[in-house]
């Protein structure tokens, strides 16, 4: 099983060389820490900011300089910064190769929900609507079930949606599938992890075909 | 041209209760912190407020909240608050939440003369409920309307007594777009520079959407997330 960490380090494992990326709030962010060698990207953050770096020494943060999660940042050599129309014209005009983000619930349509929970919680969607809503390649990056053990992946998102029929790809602590049009697709199973145990995890349908190998993560 | 007034008390002049304001900022970053100061002092109530965030409990539009000020929120995110969240589930605050990508670009559609656009974002959730669905390119898509404001603040870095705009970082975020959505748009700076000062190659925010500029006092920039790293 993978813990938050090995979720990002395999969703690495996806980045191509020159990709402009979107990285969410929470298990997404720690993508930026394990980048292959070799491999070129920049993050954008939609407040405004492309080539965003890392977090900056102790006593030289700067309250100009954050991300979308409000945390200080750094910007990299070459990076640039814009306001948020263009920020979010970068993102609807499919300018951006990868998104990814977190997720409360992902339906096997590739529906996801991950902004409201009716009566208890409403705190915005931010900017999540419209990345779902346009970006071509979207990981969601999470927990295969809920602290209480329910399934995330489900037949039917029950919350209200983020957006419909958007999500291609999940990386879990259990496994990663694809999306497809007959369900959640097995591609591979986290260390130790058997396809009985992700069955049993997934709510949703899921299509398991052939030997599923295990991930390979360093 | 020269739009300079002595302070924030001058220039909100003309802030009535039950107005319509736009106030840029991202979090606690970029908000014009004089200006919601004068409001709280004027205590002007039943006003709506345009931003994309409401502050926290005790600092930016966090302020306002706490004396009740505000009738309305439209905004993309608004966690952070435990106050605006009693008050939204107590019914005594409105809230309309709408992606921020569509915040951004009303605000610019309502400086711009675009009554509406149409985009892909929130189609199939409750944010499409209501609204105009057409198909553009076999991709459904919902009619958004442009936003515009009695009175939009701004803040920005520097600025000259034209209203020439100058931001510093990611505390430009919405305040250009909301620059020029205000019939009135106030611009308080930190450094307010003498004409001809700003390259005009270098200017965010042309000077013809400001009407009222000065020279804003006792930044506090407050730090809503402090996260570093250690040298090693």
């Amino acid at each position: 099983m993978l813990d938050k960490k090995g979720i990002a380090k395999r969703i690495a494992q996806e980045l191509q060389n020159g990709w402009y990326v979107n990285l969410g709030i929470g298990i997404p962010t720690l993508i930026a820490n394990y980048v292959p060698e070799g491999i070129s990207v920049e993050f954008q953050s939609e407040n405004g900011i492309l080539g965003m770096g890392p977090f900056p020494f102790d006593g030289e943060e700067d309250a100009d300089m954050i991300n979308a999660g409000k945390q200080t940042i750094t910007a990299m050599s070459g990076a640039c910064i814009f306001d948020s129309a263009t920020s979010f014209a970068m993102i609807r005009g499919q300018h951006i190769q990868l998104t990814v983000l977190g997720a409360m619930e992902v339906a096997d349509n590739g529906d996801i929900a991950n902004w409201k929970i009716p009566g208890k919680m409403v705190k915005g969607m931010g900017g999540a609507m419209d990345l779902v809503a346009s970006a071509d390649n979207i990981i969601v990056a999470m927990m295969h079930t809920n602290k209480r053990g329910v399934s995330k992946l489900l037949r039917q998102c029950t919350l209200p949606l983020t957006g419909v029929g958007c999500v291609k790809k999940i990386v879990t602590n259990l496994a990663v599938l694809d999306v497809t049009p007959n369900g959640f697709k097995l591609i591979e199973r986290a260390p130790g992890v058997s396809v009985e145990e992700i069955q049993a995890a997934t709510e949703g349908r899921l299509i398991v075909e052939g030997d599923i190998p295990e991930m390979k993560i360093d | 041209m020269n739009k300079v007034v002595a302070n924030a008390k001058a220039a909100i002049q003309g802030i009535e209760d039950n107005m319509t304001l736009m106030l840029g900022g991202f979090g606690l970053c970029g908000i014009p912190e004089n200006c919601i100061s004068a409001l709280v002092e004027a205590n002007i109530k039943g006003l709506t407020c345009i931003s994309n965030n409401a502050g926290v409990d005790d600092f930016g539009l966090g302020l306002l909240l706490q004396k009740r000020q505000i009738k309305k929120m439209i905004s993309s995110y608004v966690g952070e608050n435990d106050e605006f969240e009693r008050q939204m589930l107590s019914g005594e605050l409105e809230v309309d939440l709408i992606p921020q990508g569509s915040l951004a670009e009303r605000c610019r559609a309502g400086g711009a003369g675009v009554p509406a656009f149409f985009t892909p974002a929130g189609y199939g959730t409750e944010v499409a409920l209501g609204k105009e669905v057409r198909y553009f390119n076999g991709k459904p898509h919902i009619l958004e309307n442009a936003l515009t404001a009695d009175f939009a603040i701004v803040k920005a870095w520097k600025g000259d007594p034209m209203g020439n705009l100058v931001f510093k970082g990611t505390a430009r975020n919405f305040n250009p777009l909301m620059a020029m959505a205000g019939k009135i748009t106030i611009a308080e700076v930190e450094e307010l520079v003498e004409p001809g000062e700003l390259d005009p190659n270098f200017i965010h925010t042309p000077g013809i959407f400001i009407q009222r500029i000065f020279q804003g006092v006792n930044y506090e920039k407050r730090i809503e997330q402090r996260t570093v790293r250690q040298k090693v």
